[in-house]
């Protein structure tokens, strides 16, 4: 039974990166032979000596033209023991939406540098960004390790320098990983190298390979957004009323005691159903069906919770956003809010601070977010949303920010998610409505 | 029943998840069903995530005429054995009142897009279902799993939304509508180690068989009302199978022993080409052609 790891690429223009991704792929052997051709045809036509593994990934014309990466691209491979679904995430001037898109679901990232740069202001701003997105580990590969002549000591501080810059953002150290390799050589990706004796360290792909998955929150509290109300109708199903949802975090097993939000209404779980049978247990990540004791009114957008340990319900919160949109966000905007399964309406009362990525501080009251940067906000809400921390959980604790009027999305949102300062004490959290000190803790006003 | 889902319980798990927010947020949704195994694959995820209620949903087959008889027979069978609702938009049709013209190559696969079109104005649907996968070809990687498309059914790259979490903006303006993928992430061995899984029958073309094909461009063509062999090709009885299938007039089989599924898995964990490059020649015109359709409003 082989499982699923999800990760994502990130690094700077000219680190190599779409060589290494070409060379993962074509040292897997999950480029087929008529892919392959062409792209040795391209390399000739261009006059390459040797085929150019990076035309294995870069996709669209106007790209491949321009010889850089513009989008977000997926790529998969498999080993026997792992299937990969990988976020190959370009990074340059949309560096940020394309690296939060990318590690908004990966479990595990793989930062480029050039070992004749070493760490350098975009591998600090990448760092950051998928510290705040919570993805669990980092994978440093120092690319064109050939470059340096396989130097033992170049690596050693790039990878010391690393480490330190990651343990600032909060990894520990047994979550980030350097790794020497050539891309274009294939020092270490798949195969081991005879170029550099003094590492000991596994090469990429075995990393990729044995590296434990952060498993779902299973030992979480229980979050169900319900999607649908299935309800067949039919005579064999005459009273049927099930709740269709993705379980976020938890597990859930009938007897259950659960309350639905924003109601608080509390009843039990009576059966967990699927397709292909009952299940005695449910966990986060299965599609499922909840059937409940009580016959109480339930729709799309809310939310089923563990009776035990439910979210706060409010209409008034921070967030951090990530602003991926070319219009800029200012004090008083109105937008729509997607979490979970629901949409309301919302007005950003506020621009607390803007983060600065590079030395891990933040500027007070801007007066507004631009494309690409980050930002605390207060939020206020239509109507009350029972929410998460996204530090507690990554599906309950996002959000989408939502333009009105063209229905673009103008955001990522993280709930309470304070920005990965070196010093502390740097955000106020003045005035407002109950803003609570401990940014960690969610702003929960009165009724 | 384990908690720790594998490979494919993630994948399955995460398309029944498409299929529900789709149901919860869009008025007019249809699955394109042609009867191939990507969308039978389609079909069986949505009736799986309904249960026990039927599917919310009618299908939608763009029938080029130039279709094998035993995928027409088999779409049939599976839409009565259901209970669904099946619209054909049949490309003959708009031949013939001159809203297209054939082609001079006599491929009808470039010319679905307009029927397909006329068909989601006519129907208002708002979302549509496709079997497409990222590992497919290189233009399909940057796809989303959301894409939106113009009230024109076009694809443009500068408006397609950042996809973050599991959280889908649908969000469309009346007249545009939204292409939904749920086999996105899906490879196309995921796609047979599932079939095998979950026992799903589909056409037997997928198995091998003998038939009378004649050789085109690398490929083994067989005869039906979109053409035979020309001069210097010759028709010959060979064992093949076809890997997708499309328009009979551009969709190759290949020669195949693979009689049953785990014959067939062990051929695509083996195989050296891809899907498409072995039996499409409509992929084949440019480096660039699926970029190209895929602007025009093809898949």
């Amino acid at each position: 039974m082989s499982d699923l790891l999800r990760l994502a690429t990130a690094g700077s223009v000219d680190d190599g990166k779409s060589t290494l991704v070409g060379r993962l792929l074509y040292d897997t052997k999950s480029v087929l032979a008529d892919t392959l051709d062409a792209v040795h045809r391209a390399s000739a036509d261009r006059g390459l000596a040797t085929p150019d593994l990076s035309l294995l990934v870069d996709g669209l014309r106007s790209e491949r033209e321009q010889g850089i990466t513009i989008d977000v691209a997926y790529r998969y491979f498999a080993t026997p023991k792992r299937s990969f679904v990988l976020a190959d995430t370009p990074g340059h001037v949309q560096y940020t939406r394309n690296t939060v898109t990318g590690a908004s679901t990966a479990q595990l990232a793989v930062l480029l540098v050039d070992a004749r740069k070493g760490v350098i202001e975009q591998t600090r701003r990448h760092a950051a960004v998928l510290a705040l997105l919570g993805v669990p580990r980092l994978v440093l590969a120092v690319n064109k390790i050939d470059l340096v002549n396989y130097d033992e000591v170049t690596f050693s501080r790039i990878a010391k320098e690393f480490t330190a810059h990651a343990t600032a953002l909060g990894y520990t150290e047994d979550a980030v990983v350097e790794i020497p390799v050539s891309a274009l050589a294939g020092d270490n990706v798949v195969e081991k190298s005879a170029n550099t004796p003094w590492y000991e360290g596994p090469t990429l792909l075995e990393h990729l390979e044995n590296v434990p998955v952060e498993p779902d929150p299973h030992d979480a509290p229980f979050r169900f957004p319900v999607q649908y109300v299935i309800r067949p109708r039919t005579a064999e199903h005459l009273d049927y009323r099930g709740y269709a949802g993705l379980v976020a975090a938890g597990t859930v097993k009938p007897g259950d005691e659960i309350v639905v939000l924003p109601s608080g209404r509390r009843t039990t779980v009576t059966k967990i159903d699927t397709a292909d049978g009952e299940l005695a247990e449910a966990a986060a990540g299965q599609s499922v069906t909840l059937l409940l004791a009580d016959d109480i009114d339930i729709s799309r957008g809310d939310l089923i919770a563990s009776a035990g340990n439910a979210p706060t319900v409010t209409d008034d919160f921070e967030a951090t956003l990530c602003w991926l949109a070319e219009k800029s966000l200012r004090p008083g905007a109105r937008v729509l809010v997607k979490h979970g399964t629901r949409t309301v309406q919302a007005m950003v009362t506020e621009l607390r601070d803007r983060f600065d990525e590079q030395k891990l501080s933040s500027v007070d009251s801007p007066a507004s977010l631009e494309l690409n940067e980050i930002g605390r906000v207060a939020l206020r809400l239509a109507e009350p949303v029972p929410l998460d921390d996204y530090s507690f959980s990554r599906r309950t604790g996002s959000f989408l920010v939502i333009d009105v009027s063209d229905g673009s999305t103008l955001a990522a949102g993280l709930v309470g998610a304070p920005l990965p300062l070196l010093e502390d004490g740097v955000e106020s959290c003045t005035g407002g409505s109950a803003a609570a000190p401990d940014t960690h803790a969610l702003v929960s006003p009165g009724p | 029943m384990t908690l720790a889902l594998d490979t494919l319980g993630r994948l399955e798990s995460e398309a029944i998840h498409i299929f529900r927010e789709v149901a919860g947020e869009f008025d007019r949704p249809v699955i394109l069903f042609s009867g191939g195994k990507d969308s039978t694959l389609l079909l069986h995820l949505a009736i799986k995530a309904f249960y026990p209620a039927p599917v919310p949903f009618p299908l939608l087959h763009v029938d080029t005429g130039h279709n094998f008889d035993e995928v027409i027979e088999f779409r049939d069978r599976v839409v009565a054995q259901h209970g669904l609702r099946l619209e054909v938009a049949k490309v003959q049709d708009w031949i013939d009142d001159g809203r297209l013209e054939e082609r001079p190559d006599g491929t009808r696969n470039p010319l679905q897009t307009v029927p397909l079109l006329d068909s989601i104005t006519q129907h208002k649907f708002d979302a549509v279902f496709g079997g497409g996968r990222r590992d497919e070809e290189r233009a399909r990687a940057k796809e989303r799993i959301f894409s939106l498309r113009t009230a024109f059914g076009q694809w443009d790259p500068k408006r397609q939304r950042p996809e973050l979490w599991n959280l889908y903006n649908g969000r469309h303006r009346p007249g545009e509508h939204v292409r939904v993928f749920p086999l996105s992430n899906w490879t196309e061995l995921d796609v047979w180690n599932y079939i095998e899984r979950e026992g799903i029958e589909l056409p037997d073309i997928y198995y091998s068989h003998e038939r009378e094909v004649f050789l085109r461009d690398g490929m083994w063509l067989a005869e039906g009302p979109w053409g035979t062999a020309r001069e210097g090709e010759t028709l010959q009885r060979k064992t093949v199978r076809y890997r997708t299938v499309g328009d009979g007039s551009c969709t190759g089989a290949v020669e195949s022993d693979a009689a049953d599924i785990h014959a067939v898995i062990a051929e695509v964990a083996a195989s050296r080409l891809t899907e498409r490059g072995a039996t499409r020649a409509d992929d084949r015109l440019s480096e660039a052609a699926m970029e190209d359709r895929k602007r025009e409003g093809y898949f």
